[in-house]
Formats: C-alpha cells, structure tokens, sequence
C-alpha cells in the first residue's frame, strides 16, 4: 500500500530499513540472549542522524514528527523488537522536554538527545503506581535552588543507560494527581542511583531498571512547567509517544509476518509447501490485511499530530491499542505456522512472540486505553449535548 | 588537507549473469553500486578529515551520467564536494586512458595533498587505474594500504598488506594510496547527509573542459584490445588416487606422463 510519504520520510525510511537489516538482524539474536545494552546499534542510529528526526532543526534535529519517529521505530522493530526500543524509549523522554521545556531547558538538553550523544527515559511507574499514575509516592520538596526528591521508580525503559530523565515526582501529595510535577534529573546527580535491572520475557536488548532517588539534589531550574504540570506533562507525552509503541508492534508484527511467509513457502507436507494449504493461506491473508489496517491507522494518528491537532488521546490510543492487539495475535499466528520449529529458539519467530506481549502491557495497558477511548466517547456526546 | 577519492560505479556482480551466446555481461536489471573497495577509500578519506580536525574530502569518478549516482552516495557519506567526468568521447577508455583523464580531473582541482583509490574494482580486477593516476601525476603511490598509522600535511606512514604479513611505509605527500578492505568498516549514510546529496550540485567535466589529448582517451586512445570475452569452462572433478601408497605413486606417474603439456 502507498501512504503517499513525502521524498524525505521515504529516504529516511529506506535508511533506517538498510541499518536493521545490515546491522540491527544479525545482531538480535545476541542481545536478547545476553540482555547486554546495544550501543554499537545506538552509535551507528546517532551517526546517521536517526535520534533527530522529530526534533526541530534548530535543535539540531531534521524536522519531522511523530510520523517519522514512527518510521524508523516500525522499520527496527521488524528486526529487532529490543533494539528498537531502546531508540524509542529515548523519545519518549525526550518528548516532555520538547513539549514543555523552556527555551533554556531545550537548548540545554535537545541538541544533544537529537544527535544521539546522550539518551532518554522517562520515569513516570512505581512499584504501586502503574495505571493509576495518579498514586505515586515519589516525593521533591523545594529546598532553597534545589527540589530534593526521594523514591523509588521501577521498570524504567533505558534506566542506567540514559544521561536524562524526566521524572514524575509529587511536589503536593495533597492535591492528589495536580500535586505532581515533572523533573529533568541527569544521570551523576548526587543521591541518583539505580537499582535491580529487570530480566524480561520479551525486548531483551532493552534495559529496564529501577531508579533510586535518596536525597537526590535537583536545581530548581530543572523543574518542566510548573509545579503540579506533572501529571498533564505525562499524558500530553503519552499522546504523542503512543503512536511510537503502536509503530514498534507493527515492525514486530511486520517482520514476523514476512518470516512466516517465507517458511510457509519453503516448508513442505504432504509432498507440498506448506503455503499451497488454505488452511496457511487464509492466515495468511488475515494477518497480512490487520498489519496493513493497522499501518493505515497509525500513520493517519501520526499525521493528525504532526498536523498540531490538540486533542489526540483517544487516537493516540486507538493507535496504541489496534497496533498492539494486531502484533500479538500475529506473532501468535506466525509461530503457529513455524509449528513444532517455531518454538525453538533456534528459529527467530519465537523472539518476536515474546517481544509482541509488552506492546499491549506498556506505555498504558490495552484495558488503560479502552478507558481513555471509551472516556472520550463519553465526553464528545456531553458536548453534543450541550 | 585536500583528499581526493576516485570511484567508480560497478555493476551490483552478485546478480551479475553472462549471456551464454555472446559472453558478454547482461546489464539490464542490474543495479549500479560504488564499488566495494572504493567505500573503503571514501570511509579512509572521511575518517583522516576527522582525525585531523579538518580538510575537505571531494570525490570524483569517470562514467556515464548515472554515475552521479554514486557520488550521490558518496555525498550521504559525508564527503565534501564531488565531481562527474562524463563525454561520450570518453566511452570506451581502458587503465590507461582512464587514468590519463583522471589525472588531469585531479590536477584541474588542483592544491591536493593525497589521492585514495580502491585496491581495484569488482568488475575489471585490473587494480591499474590507481597506480596509472600516481604516474601521471607523478607523485609516491603506495598500494594495497592496510592501516594509514600517521599522516600529517607533509607526509604519512602507512601499512602495505604483502601475502606474508606488511610493510611500513613512509611517503612524502601528496602521494596516491589504493585501499584494501582491511583499513576500515565503511559507515552507513547519515540522514543529514542523504538530505544535502539529494540537493547538491554536482559539476559534470568532460574533454573540454579538462583540455585532455584526443589521442590519449576513449577507445582510440586505449591500447588495450579486448579481443575475447568468454566465461573459462568449469574446473573439472578432482582425482583421487586411494589405496596402498606404492601403487598409487605408480598411477600417478603414469597419469603424469600422459599429460601433454600445451
């Protein structure tokens, strides 16, 4: 299908497609077998100008949006699931400081995230506080020209390997959700540590870390808005990180799906490829029209955003929701088709099964965002009303 | 310091297949790329830029218009400026016509301080153009270069790979240097700088422009006659002689005799 993208989103496209699979492919296997960070892939992204491509030129980026953030994740992911990630993971950091840093703030911190110097994360999840944001127990107290923060922040995507953090903490723990504020935190800042690494089922090349704030000295000039924009700076960040995490389920799904293929074509049975069977072919053709239906819907959520629409929760999260339940039960469907093989490591269908599971669990949960899109059902038809 | 990079576009030989009736190339379908070893001399002239802080690294190749091609590619690399040497009256040109025009291509831009070229290219394996250019010009040419341990304006040391092991050489600049694919890993493009090569002029030079002698260029002025083109026929099946040593020395005498040495 042509989505009409303009000559630069091809190029990038085309570039990011050639780095996944001279580079990213032959190195999948290993990362998400030794878990180790994959900084030779992230310096090679950082080379080619790939962290930039939804930065402002002035802040040294190419100039793109959402939709080209959404490109070259879709284009890793059919490769690499983890690896991918890692390069995702830093926009999403990045994301609060281009939508609510101040001029110092963006000049101090975007030139070097856009050319890949430093990487991101965003630290929003607690041990109780996952779907409901709202309950997070992490604590900044002004002092003098320092907030000091203390807490704990679990399953931090690019934990230990980021330089910057943006960091959800309450500065008013009475105010409940509006008593939140966001921080930039920099890796090295005195009483900043990092705690246990996770082992995960899935995107293993993908660092996920707890973070440990004990006294943690922050200058007040790192302080994103104001106090109490925590929260709203979290879900305006959510709304245009989302169509990202939908982007990685359709690489993933994407790439399994063109595995599949190619073992259905050379498997023989009964004296014939496996893909001569209607039984494969109309797998085939199912998951082959979600991957389209849902690259059709993300990219039209990308280019809503990239259009500056304001209100985009619940496309965002349509996106997230669609990309993400399509990824699982495609992955699901191509490892059925490998049969017996695919569950074998030594086949690489497994890993994408593995990877898919996480698009539906983080950055919200698919039940997260039905709410979210149910909620702003609700809310249109009271404004008809009205 | 000004490096220099000659390049040529090379037909993409893994897909390569020769017409069994003629014996020539079949071309149509077949993509164009910078030759593998010429990516090696690119990625070098880039990485002394960078490892001196400064300079200009302009590319250059000889070859029909979509040769801009490569240079393009050549420019999403990141190399500074680049240059066609493209006239019909070119067509046709062997080692030493090429490496004639070249010359004279180089010394048109002039001020140069050193010259890399890939060991050879993948589609006529001569590994003549590059030394061809160093005489014309008249400068030191070092081949087979490995590693490049030291450079600076005035003069570089360098490694020549040998079949045994290599040598260490030091040359005074300018001086020419053919690559091996030893030297580096060749990077990918940068998005910046596919944007720039999408946009960017490149000069088209042909035999005017580079004043060339009639008599030296195209295939008038190329010595060389290709005067077969054929594909060798397929080595045949070895022999294996087993059983007891003594006879199978005696077979092998006898075997040896009746060849006839042509």
């Amino acid at each position: 299908m042509d989505y009409l993208l303009t000559e630069e989103q091809q190029m990038l496209r085309e570039l990011a497609r050639q780095i996944a699979e001279e580079k990213v492919r032959p190195v999948a296997k290993h990362y998400d077998e030794t878990q180790e960070f994959p900084w030779e892939i992230m310096k090679i992204l950082a080379q080619s100008d790939l962290f930039g491509v939804y930065i402002e030129e002035k802040y040294g980026g190419t100039g793109g949006g959402v939709l080209e953030l959404a490109l070259v994740t879709e284009e890793l992911s059919r490769a690499c699931g983890g690896i991918a990630v890692c390069y995702a993971a830093s926009a999403l950091g990045t994301y609060p400081i281009i939508l609510f840093g101040n001029e110092e703030q963006r000049q101090r911190y975007l030139p070097d995230l856009a050319a890949g110097k430093k990487l991101a994360a965003f630290a929003l999840t607690e041990p109780n506080a996952g779907s409901d944001a709202s309950a997070i127990e992490t604590r900044a107290e002004k002092k003098g020209d320092y907030y000091i923060l203390n807490g704990r922040k679990q399953w931090i995507t690019n934990g230990g390997e980021a330089e910057v953090y943006v960091v959800i903490a309450m500065t008013d723990k009475s105010k409940g959700a509006r008593g939140a504020s966001a921080f930039i935190v920099e890796k090295g800042m005195e009483g900043f540590e990092f705690g246990k690494k996770e082992d995960k089922l899935g995107i293993r090349a993908s660092a996920t870390r707890e973070l440990i704030f004990d006294n943690c000295k922050v200058p007040k000039e790192n302080l994103l808005g104001k106090e109490g924009m925590g929260f709203l700076i979290a879900m305006r960040t959510f709304d245009v990180s989302r169509p990202g995490v939908a982007a990685q389920a359709l690489g993933i799904a994407q790439g399994a799906l063109e595995l599949a293929i190619e073992y259905a074509h050379q498997r023989h049975q009964f004296g014939k490829p496996i893909s001569s069977f209607q039984g494969i072919q109309f797998m085939l053709a199912d998951m082959a029209t979600q991957v389209e239906a849902a690259r059709a819907l993300v990219y039209s959520v990308c280019r809503m955003i990239d259009s500056g629409k304001k209100d985009v929760a619940k496309e965002s999260a349509m996106a997230k929701l669609f990309a993400s339940d399509v990824c699982m039960r495609v992955t699901t469907d191509c490892l059925q088709i490998f049969g017996g093989y695919g569950y074998m490591r030594d086949y690489p269908i497994e890993k994408y099964f593995r990877d898919a599971k996480i698009t539906q669990i983080y950055e919200g949960t698919n039940q997260i965002m039905r709410h979210i899109i149910a909620l702003n059902l609700i809310k249109e038809l009271a404004s008809k009303k009205r | 310091m000004r490096i220099i990079v000659c390049i040529k576009q090379v037909p993409e030989t893994t897909n390569v297949k020769i017409d069994p009736n003629t014996g020539t190339l079949i071309r149509e379908g077949v993509e164009s790329i910078i030759n593998p070893f010429d990516m090696y001399a690119i990625e070098e002239g880039l990485r002394i830029k960078e490892r001196l802080g400064g300079g200009e690294v302009i590319v250059i190749t000889m070859g029909p218009p979509q040769a801009e091609d490569a240079l393009r590619e050549a420019i999403s690399m990141g190399v500074d400026k680049a240059i066609l040497i493209s006239d019909k009256r070119l067509a046709g040109s062997d080692t030493y016509a090429t490496s004639y025009t070249l010359s004279k291509a180089i010394q048109k831009i002039g001020d140069y301080d050193l010259i890399l070229c890939g060991k050879q290219a993948i589609d006529g394996d001569t590994a003549q153009v590059g030394p061809g250019i160093s005489s014309w010009l008249d400068i030191p040419q070092v081949t087979y270069v490995r590693r490049i341990r030291e450079i600076d304006k005035d003069k570089a040391i360098v490694e020549r790979m040998t079949e045994e092991g290599y040598d260490v050489i030091e040359a005074p600049l300018p001086a020419l240097f053919t690559v091996v694919k030893e030297i580096n890993e060749p990077r990918l493009p940068s998005l910046k700088g596919k944007l720039r090569a999408k946009k960017m002029e490149i000069p088209i030079w042909g035999v005017d422009e580079l004043g060339l002698d009639a008599d030296k260029i195209g295939l008038d002025g190329s010595p060389t006659r290709v005067m077969k083109v054929f594909t060798p026929p397929p080595r045949q099946k070895g022999l294996i002689l087993d059983g007891p040593v003594e006879e199978a020395v005696d077979k092998l005498a006898n075997l040896l005799k009746d060849i006839v040495i042509r």
